[in-house]
């Protein structure tokens, strides 16, 4: 992989306001009812001591990617040997096995046409040098993308200076979407 | 991801563009975003009041998404959830799509029929000048929310009639803007004043930002939590801003003022309040420590429920960063009917900590020198609707209170004869006002409603007139007091669609029916823009470019020896003693009064925002739906326990006067204390033509039967109402 | 407490608000494949020794069953396709780590391997339309070729045959993001069950007393290595992860799928026909004689259906939602187009 891509999201400053769902249903032209991040609310403790985090969620273009494993025709790859996982609409042939091998179901079907979708890390940004839409339309600026193997990048500076998790660690995927904490 | 990094990746990527995986990844059949002909048109955002200036992109000449521009102080180029969602509201496919007449046929039964705009423009045009002729200009009145009102503040003031009102001012905003010119004489604007960027410690009071989206406060929050700054959140709920904070204060509902009263006590009692500032610019200090005496926070704690060191500690941590800590004067204030009085103690507070007109506290507002266009003056009204409706309560309301001069126009003898309402859905604005709505319905000669939604409001017109939505409408210029002096532009992206028609097009045709032609010298309100704009050297075609231009300041952004404050008080300072209260027989300094209390069974109805929507504005916008379908009733686990509520179910709340609601979904949460349930305002729509939103989730302003006016300005208090459940069957 | 729950609705079809990618066709997929796996085992073992005559149907007639049972499957597993007209991809491409690509590549061999097979045995099992075939020169030619290597491609069709079974498992085991699904001793019951489905069918379809009985006595003992590989199965989960433990939940509890996996598919699907088989080989009953081997039959659907089922319910992350996402039918209904 030449080029290792990840988004850091500041969950001590996500507000849980779902702008980057909205931001990525206009830009991707999401159909309707069809969604590609979507926001969690995780809350503990008990009244009036209390914790809340807000956690924007995508596909986490896995640097050990079981969807791409999965799928039989090659239709989901990698681009331009990036972890960005894409899925090429034309060699898709809607078997769903990529979507039953996702950990974190990430991926939806393309309705009407038939073919499976999901978060592009916006690539056809990326390869102009801008943000995903989400990351660019977020209020509070809580979220951060960039290359991860340069330690210069902003996402490595990140990792380096914060605390942080990525989701479900166990599922051996190596998800690309950190969570400051 | 900067350049920098993106040069870094052009190389890393090289000539490993090409994957040597074994299969050529082919190019996808679907063509990327951006690939197609793309178009980019300035906009000011209408999802709500804080006037974002944006652009609206379309490619091959469908419209795809509107983003925030850049150079623009009220969004720094990104919009809030509402405004990235905006092309929904061109989108919706229940939009008005023509001018509706109401007909009674020989049944007697009513209903509206579709019309031709110069029908519906003529019928208005003879309504009006009967009123004029019967009753005199000035009976005809306009209700009014949002930019586009402008228009038709025009059109009535040139027709002869004064006489309007908005629910930002009894309903939102009032108490606190007379607060805070009764105590600085100035008010905070919108965007308002605060400098929170710059501050070092934030006193949010209620005000939830973060569900709250006006995007200059969320933006600016989230800048001074990046930096460290300190956080105190004084809400009974557990807000996204609570769960930000250093300092969450789960107070008691309704008794704020106790709060400030020990804090304003701690501070001046142990001296950490700022002595110069005081001394320089204020008076009645001396009776506002007298006063203060009585309310240590020992006797704060039994009414709070906050314990006395956590008020001290958090006084302490406001006075270590003043003049720098910002106490958040809120927006929506119009809570318990001492709204006022709270808006004052908040005001003083701001005082004592120094940060009036400082750094980190509130900067000094400055707008563009922008000419008004030459027209001829308006003729003189023959009356003032605040002087009219109010019949000699709320003595300090300068502004009309919207209820009052609903109550003015109901019944034969109401002063009021017609109505034009403009961008305002009444009845879920106005708590409790249904009734009202539908005796002045009865009785008034002309009710004509502006909307671009077959909202509630527009059930009670006799003509309905379907405005086109931002996107495709010219409209006033922004120019609101910021930092920087700037002026905005929104103009058209897409054609209108439908037979609907901008504001100021529909304003200038019944305009001309009147006779009003003087007042109208333009054909194009274009004409208008070039215009102001020329005499600020700008132009037209320049802003339809930038979509905003700065302009360099005059004045300084803060207080400073060369730049010493004034005050448009009575007394020419900060007045901690207010003579004016006294003088209507009012408190001069807060006064502490206890909230009613739930009855056996019942909990307070807390209400508020959600992120993803504007009120009832934007629940039926296609985009903004998605994000959220309705309302949920937040309900504490160990209340949810004792009346058998699950999360997911659905049930019905009935209020203290039997009044029931729709079904709504439960959500079980710990984010809501023992005593109160919590929604979202700006569900349960009644209209079922608007078919997303129609009936999904519940109305608090229908729950909202006890009002607790404020004496001193008539703010509509919506905090004393109580709810209890009723289980819903088969719902869910 | 820890309240965990979607603030902005998701109901991506088929994905929320659980997991329903694959329904009866692939449950009927699977099923075929298994018993198409055992009919080819059968015939080829049959065939190779041909010295006992008792199993003549299953040397010279079963085979002729493997493509038609085989191509039902294909058609479901072709109607479970979203995106049909790209169906060909299968075979633009060959993935290694992709189990599903292995099968459709699996099944490319075994129809070839089919069609030798009935070749090889079509004078003694079908005369008639070998007399036909016969006619022709090269026809003939063919089928002295095929019959004289008939060995041969036995001894081939053997284990491409129990690749296939064993696929239909792995394609599911395959699945880390299906706890359910991801055990290793998936592979071997779809082909256990495959051989007994497969031999439930020649007891239905032989007309000798002693081949049907010679496949009871096999179906007894495949139904008792399927039982003692379920157990086992159970144990893992059992003693498997906090996700493994929570599968194992939906096999006991009564809203989940204890009904269908206790009382059908291990009581009606396994049990009575062993008992039923049993007794049909100390004493004969018409009616049982048909029951024993259509309840295998059926069991070895339900087994299908259950797995592909319940592992699509068992997930590594379950959120609730805050709003209630069938409301978003409202704006589906009203724009398909935009978005
Ligand atoms: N997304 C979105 N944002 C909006 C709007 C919108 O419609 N949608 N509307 C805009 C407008 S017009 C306005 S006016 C503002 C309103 O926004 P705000 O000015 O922030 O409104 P408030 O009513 O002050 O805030 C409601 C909060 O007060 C808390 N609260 C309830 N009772 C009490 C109490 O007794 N004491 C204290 N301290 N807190 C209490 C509630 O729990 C809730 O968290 O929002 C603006 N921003
Ligand atoms: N119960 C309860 N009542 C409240 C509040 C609360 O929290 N709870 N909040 C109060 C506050 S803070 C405020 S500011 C007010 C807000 O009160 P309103 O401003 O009345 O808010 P909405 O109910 O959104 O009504 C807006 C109307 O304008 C229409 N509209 C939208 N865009 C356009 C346009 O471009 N042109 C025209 N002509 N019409 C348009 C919409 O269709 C809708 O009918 O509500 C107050 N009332
Ligand atoms: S836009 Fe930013 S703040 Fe809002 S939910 Fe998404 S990540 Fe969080
Ligand atoms: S998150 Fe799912 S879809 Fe995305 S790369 Fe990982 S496995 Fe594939
Ligand atoms: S659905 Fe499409 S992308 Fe997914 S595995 Fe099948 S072919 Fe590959
Ligand atoms: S990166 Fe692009 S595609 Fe992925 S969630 Fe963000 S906006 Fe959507
Ligand atoms: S705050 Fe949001 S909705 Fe309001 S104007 Fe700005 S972008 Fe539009
Ligand atoms: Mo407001």
């Amino acid at each position: 992989m030449t080029v290792q891509y990840a988004m850091v999201i500041d969950t001590r400053l996500c507000i849980g306001c779902g702008d980057c769902v909205v931001a990525c249903k206009t830009e991707n032209k999401v159909p309707a009812g069809l969604n590609r991040d979507w926001i969690v609310e995780a809350t503990s403790g008990k009244y009036p001591e209390l914790h809340t985090e807000f956690r924007s969620e995508r596909c986490n273009h896995c640097s050990h990617a079981t969807c791409v494993a999965m799928c039989p025709t090659g239709a989901s790859h990698n681009w331009r040997n990036t972890n960005i996982v894409l899925v090429d609409a034309n060699k898709c042939t809607g078997c769903k096995a990529c979507i039953a091998a996702c950990p974190y179901d990430a991926r939806l079907i393309m309705h009407p046409d038939g073919y499976v979708d999901k978060c592009t890390f916006c690539h056809h940004r990326v390869e102009h040098g801008l943000d995903p839409a989400c990351v660019s339309t977020c209020p509070t600026r809580c979220m951060h993308f960039g290359i991860l193997n340069d330690p210069g990048s902003k996402v490595s500076q990140l990792l380096k200076s914060r605390r942080y998790k990525t989701l479900m660690p166990g599922t051996g995927n190596q998800p690309n979407v950190y969570y400051l904490i | 991801m900067n350049r920098r990094e993106f040069i870094k990746l052009s190389g890393l990527l090289g000539t490993g563009a090409v994957a040597p995986s074994i299969f050529l990844s082919g190019c996808s059949s679907k063509p990327l975003p951006g690939d197609g002909l793309v178009k980019k048109t300035p906009t000011i955002c209408d999802m709500c009041f804080w006037k974002c200036a944006g652009f609206v992109y379309s490619e091959n000449s469908k419209p795809w998404k509107v983003v925030g521009n850049p150079e623009d102080l009220h969004s720094s180029g990104r919009f809030c959830t509402r405004g990235t969602g905006g092309i929904g509201a061109y989108l919706d496919r229940d939009r008005l799509k023509t001018p509706l007449i109401r007909q009674t046929d020989k049944e007697g039964r009513q209903s509206f029929r579709e019309a031709s705009w110069e029908e519906a423009i003529k019928l208005i045009a003879q309504r009006m000048q009967a009123i004029a002729e019967k009753h005199g200009p000035d009976r005809l009145a306009l209700l009014h929310h949002g930019t586009g009102a402008r228009h038709f503040e025009h059109l009535i003031r040139a027709y002869g009639s004064d006489s309007h009102a908005e629910p930002a001012f009894a309903q939102c905003r009032g108490p606190r803007d007379v607060a805070y010119k009764l105590t600085f004489g100035d008010i905070l604007g919108s965007p308002e004043r605060t400098d929170m960027a710059n501050s070092d410690c934030i006193v949010l009071i209620g005000s939830h930002i973060g569900e709250n989206l006006h995007n200059g406060q969320v933006q600016e929050l989230s800048q001074a939590l990046d930096k460290g700054a300190s956080l105190i959140t004084v809400d009974p709920r557990f807000s996204v801003a609570a769960s930000k904070s250093k300092y969450w204060l789960p107070i008691r509902p309704g008794t704020d003022i106790a709060l400030l009263l020990a804090w304003m006590h701690v501070l001046i009692n142990e001296e950490l309040y700022d002595q110069e500032f005081i001394e320089a610019y204020s008076t009645g200090f001396d009776e506002l420590a007298e006063h203060v005496q009585a309310y240590p926070p020992e006797w704060a704690y039994l009414q709070t429920g906050l314990k006395p060191d956590l008020i001290r500690e958090t006084a302490r941590e406001m006075a270590s960063y003043a003049p720098a800590t910002l106490v958040h004067p809120g927006r929506h204030t119009t809570w318990y009917g001492d709204d006022t009085q709270r808006g004052r103690a908040m005001a003083i507070l701001a005082a004592l900590l120094g940060s009036w007109g400082r750094k980190g506290g509130f900067y000094i507002q400055e707008k563009v020198k922008l000419p008004k266009y030459p027209l001829p003056h308006y003729p003189e009204p023959a009356s003032e609707s605040h002087v009219v409706a109010h019949k000699g309560r709320f003595p300090i309301a300068k502004k009309t209170v919207s209820q009052a001069l609903i109550e003015a126009s109901a019944g034969p003898d109401a002063y009021y004869k017609g109505w034009i309402v403009y961008g305002t859905n009444l009845p879920s604005s106005i708590p409790g006002i249904r009734p009202k709505l539908k005796e002045a319905a009865e009785t008034l000669e002309l009710i004509v409603v502006v909307d671009t939604m077959p909202a509630e409001i527009t059930g009670y017109a006799d003509v309905i007139l379907p405005e086109c939505t931002y996107l495709e409408r010219y409209d006033i210029l922004r120019n609101s007091g910021a930092r920087v002096p700037s002026v905005a532009l929104r103009m058209p992206a897409f054609e209108p669609r439908y037979d609907s028609k901008p504001g100021w097009w529909i304003s200038r045709e019944i305009g001309l029916a009147l006779g009003l032609e003087k007042y109208y010298p333009w054909k194009d309100y274009s004409e208008v823009l070039d215009w102001q704009l020329k005499a600020a050297n700008s132009s037209l075609k320049e802003m339809e470019k930038l979509g905003v231009k700065d302009f360099p300041r005059k004045k300084p952004l803060y207080f400073t020896a060369e730049n010493p404050p004034h005050f448009w008080t009575p007394s020419g300072k900060i007045e901690l003693y207010c003579q004016q209260l006294a003088d209507a027989g009012f408190d001069p300094m807060p006064r502490y009064t206890a909230p009613m209390e739930p009855p056996e069974n019942f909990y307070r109805l807390n209400y508020g925002r959600m992120p993803a929507h504007t009120f009832g504005k934007t629940t039926n916008n296609p985009l903004l739906f998605q994000l959220a379908p309705e309302n949920t009733l937040w309900v504490n686990p160990i209340v949810a326990k004792k009346w058998k509520l699950q999360s997911g179910s659905y049930i019905r709340l009935q209020n203290q006067d039997g009044i029931t609601s729709n079904p709504v979904r439960v959500r079980v949460t710990e984010r809501t204390g023992l005593d109160a349930v919590f929604m979202a305002h700006g569900f349960g729509q009644r209209s079922n033509k608007m078919r997303l939103t129609h009936g999904a989730g519940a109305d608090d302003s229908e729950l909202m039967s006890r009002l607790l006016i404020d004496p001193i300005m008539g703010a509509t208090g919506m905090r004393g109402n109580f709810v209890t459940f009723v289980k819903e069957q088969g719902v869910g | 407490m820890l309240e965990e729950l979607l603030v902005t609705p998701r109901f991506n079809p088929k994905v929320d608000p659980l997991l329903g990618i694959w329904t009866w066709e692939i449950s009927v997929y699977l099923f075929f494949g298994g018993l198409t796996a055992g009919i080819i085992v059968f015939a080829a073992l049959a065939a190779l020794n041909k010295k006992d005559a008792v199993r003549s149907f299953s040397a010279n007639s079963l085979a002729l069953w493997a493509p038609i049972v085989l191509s039902l499957g294909m058609t479901t597993l072709f109607l479970d396709l979203e995106h049909k007209l790209f169906v060909f991809r299968f075979y633009t491409a060959f993935v290694p780590t992709s189990p599903m690509s292995w099968g459709a590549w699996i099944l490319m061999i075994i129809y070839p391997v089919t069609i030798l097979q009935i070749l090889s045995t079509l004078r003694p099992g079908y005369p008639l339309i070998a007399g036909f075939v016969d006619r022709i020169s090269i026809g003939r030619w063919v089928l002295d070729l095929t019959s004289r290597y008939q060995r041969e491609i036995a001894i081939v069709a053997i284990p491409s045959a129990v690749a296939l079974g064993i696929y239909t498992g792995i394609l599911l085991s395959a699945f880390n993001a299906r706890p359910f699904w991801n055990s290793g001793l998936l592979g071997v019951l779809f082909l256990v069950s495959g051989l007994s489905t497969a031999a439930a069918m020649v007891i239905l379809l032989a007309k000798e007393k002693a081949e049907k009985h010679w496949y009871v006595r096999m179906d007894i003992g495949l139904i008792l290595v399927e039982l003692v590989v379920v157990a086992l199965l159970l144990i893992n989960l059992a003693t498997g992860s906090e996700q493994h433990l929570k599968a194992l939940e939906y096999l006991t509890s009564l809203n989940g799928y204890a009904l269908a996996f206790w009382v059908f598919f291990i009581g009606l699907g396994l049990m009575v026909p062993l008992v039923v088989e049993f007794r049909e080989l100390v004493k004969e009953h018409r009616v049982l004689a048909l029951l024993g081997p259509i309840l295998v039959l059926l069991g070895g659907y339900l087994l299908r259906h259950i797995t592909v089922n319940l592992g699509q319910e068992t997930a590594w992350q379950d959120y609730r939602m805050e709003h209630n996402p069938q409301l978003l039918e409202r704006v589906k209904l009203n724009y398909k187009t935009e978005n």
